[in-house]
């Protein structure tokens, strides 16, 4: 069944739901991030939506300097899901200092002025 | 295949214009001097001009617009952007279309006024769309992750990131023409502001006002020119992604592809190079380029830069200008790679001028890692 809208419009549907969906190729099986319409590995068309885990480890990260009065130091980092997939996030709850390569995280549907985003926090316990 | 290319187009003449700060100069009027100071240092006019190669930071057709500002109608165009890399990449088109008969007078050209216009780094591309949204500071934090990840996985330190700045600077000292020429210690590296963690702004390369351009023409007749040619061995360029978030390997870049390829095409290995012109956008930079093109090992970048190696008198001379870190960052920094490696073989660098430089390799980055280009350049004894 052909989609009846384009990838990046479904995906952001499900964020604005507070749903973290990806795509994964019905061919190669591996998941993909971004959204698109073919698979960048094994270049088949046809993809499936499926919810993400959510379970992930910071790959990298860093530091955005800022000055305290323009809202201070910020987190920018890139996750990896579960599923494979990387995407560029920010760890909340602990300090930015505080993110470390390898942190488990789990990803959520926040918002970063007032667009809905999948955001991290480190797993509990 | 490709070696049917090698040493069938030469550089005739290189020029600048509008290092530092150049208030009051349009990035087109700068682009615009250094075309004609490379004409010039060719012998030829911009009537002579039949093939033009250029982009800008500034208009969706920046190719068009140098080619109007000039007032000529080439009969060959190619404004391909692959950010920083471009000049370098245009090495190859330029080569291709003399070899096609295409054009029998290539010119490569670019020019910037992002100091005294906006004061920071200028960028024509939107941010990402799955990345805009995370305010990444861009392209320093993008850099400042591939830092974060190589000191993870290989143990690579501040320290040795810092002493890439000092090389440049200590080159860059040398140099009249250099931008920075203060003296600068990596206790100094160190203990500049963090602006993105690992990176201070140390770290980080200049923005300055600045443009250069390069003539080139076929073989057959490179000796028929005011300057010694300067013969194009071996080009090839490689792309692994565009936004940062898919860059597969953060320690890897796409210079392993084309440097391999560069080498191949040229008929030499790293170890033939006398100087090294790398595209030093951040110090990061240097350690991943020096590994991808085969100098050293993967993971041993750090310590291969560590005290002086690649400074003067160092075993091997990198970025004998002081690179983008402090001889000239204007935007984009690739066409300077070449203009110096020529320079080098040459024998009429600004600053210190190597012995007996017959091999110079010149490396140009593009995105924030995305396009690697790798050129080997020869002297007349090479070809």
């Amino acid at each position: 069944m052909p989609e009846s809208q384009g990838p990046d419009k479904t995906f952001r549907d499900g964020l604005a739901k507070g749903q973290i969906n990806l795509q994964q190729c019905n061919g190669c099986q591996k998941f993909i991030f971004f959204p698109r319409v073919l698979c960048p590995h094994c270049k088949g068309r046809s993809l499936t939506w499926h919810p993400a885990s959510c379970g992930g480890i910071v790959h990298t990260t860093t530091t955005v300097r800022r000055k305290p009065e323009r809202g201070g130091d910020y987190n920018v980092c890139m996750v990896e899901l579960a599923e494979g997939v990387r995407m560029m996030s920010r760890v909340d709850e602990i300090s930015p200092a505080e993110v470390t390569i390898g942190l488990p995280v789990t990803a959520f549907v926040g918002e970063i002025d007032g667009v809905p985003a999948v955001l991290c926090k480190p797993v509990e316990g | 295949m490709v070696d049917q290319l090698r040493g069938k187009s030469a550089i005739v003449g290189v020029g600048h214009a509008g290092f530092g700060e150049a208030p009051g100069f349009s990035a087109y009027d700068i682009m615009a001097q250094s075309a004609l100071a490379a004409l010039d240092d060719a012998g030829l006019k911009l009537s002579d001009v039949d093939g033009l190669f250029c982009t800008m930071m500034e208009d969706a057709m920046p190719v068009l617009m140098a080619a109007e500002y000039l007032g000529i109608q080439p009969r060959y165009v190619d404004g391909t952007m692959t950010g920083g890399s471009s000049f370098v990449n245009y090495l190859t088109s330029a080569t291709l279309a003399l070899q096609a008969g295409l054009c029998d007078v290539a010119l490569i050209c670019y020019g910037s006024n992002q100091r005294t216009a906006s004061g920071r780094l200028v960028t024509a591309s939107k941010l990402p769309p799955y990345e805009g949204l995370y305010n990444p500071r861009y392209p320093i934090s993008a850099y400042a992750m591939a830092a974060a990840r190589h000191m993870y996985e290989y143990g690579t330190t501040r320290e040795q990131l810092a002493d890439v700045a000092v090389a440049a600077r200590a080159w860059a000292r040398h140099n009249p023409e250099a931008f920075e020429r203060d003296a600068l210690t990596r206790e100094d590296v160190l203990g500049a502001r963090m602006v993105g963690d690992p990176l201070t702004t140390r770290d980080c390369c200049l923005v300055t006002d600045g443009g250069g351009a390069i003539v080139m023409v076929r073989a057959d007749r490179a000796r028929d020119f005011p300057k010694a040619p300067v013969y194009v061995l071996g080009s090839a360029a490689a792309s692994s992604h565009r936004q940062i978030s898919q860059m597969q390997d953060f320690t890897v870049t796409a210079a392993r592809d084309s440097g391999k390829l560069a080498f191949a095409m040229a008929g030499v290995t790293p170890g033939d190079i006398d100087v090294v012109e790398l595209y030093d956008a951040f110090t990061i930079n240097t350690i991943l380029f020096l590994e991808d093109l085969g100098f050293c090992a993967k993971g041993e970048g750090g310590g291969f830069v560590a005290d002086g190696r690649i400074a003067p008198g160092g075993a091997l001379p990198v970025n004998t200008n002081g690179g983008g870190l402090s001889c000239v960052h204007p935007g984009m920094y690739g066409i300077f790679t070449v203009i110096e490696a020529a320079r080098q073989i040459r024998g009429d660098a600004p600053g210190l001028q190597q012995d007996n430089v017959e091999l110079a390799l010149a490396h140009g980055n593009g995105g924030v890692l995305s396009s690697q280009v790798t050129a080997i350049l020869g002297a007349a004894s090479t070809v």
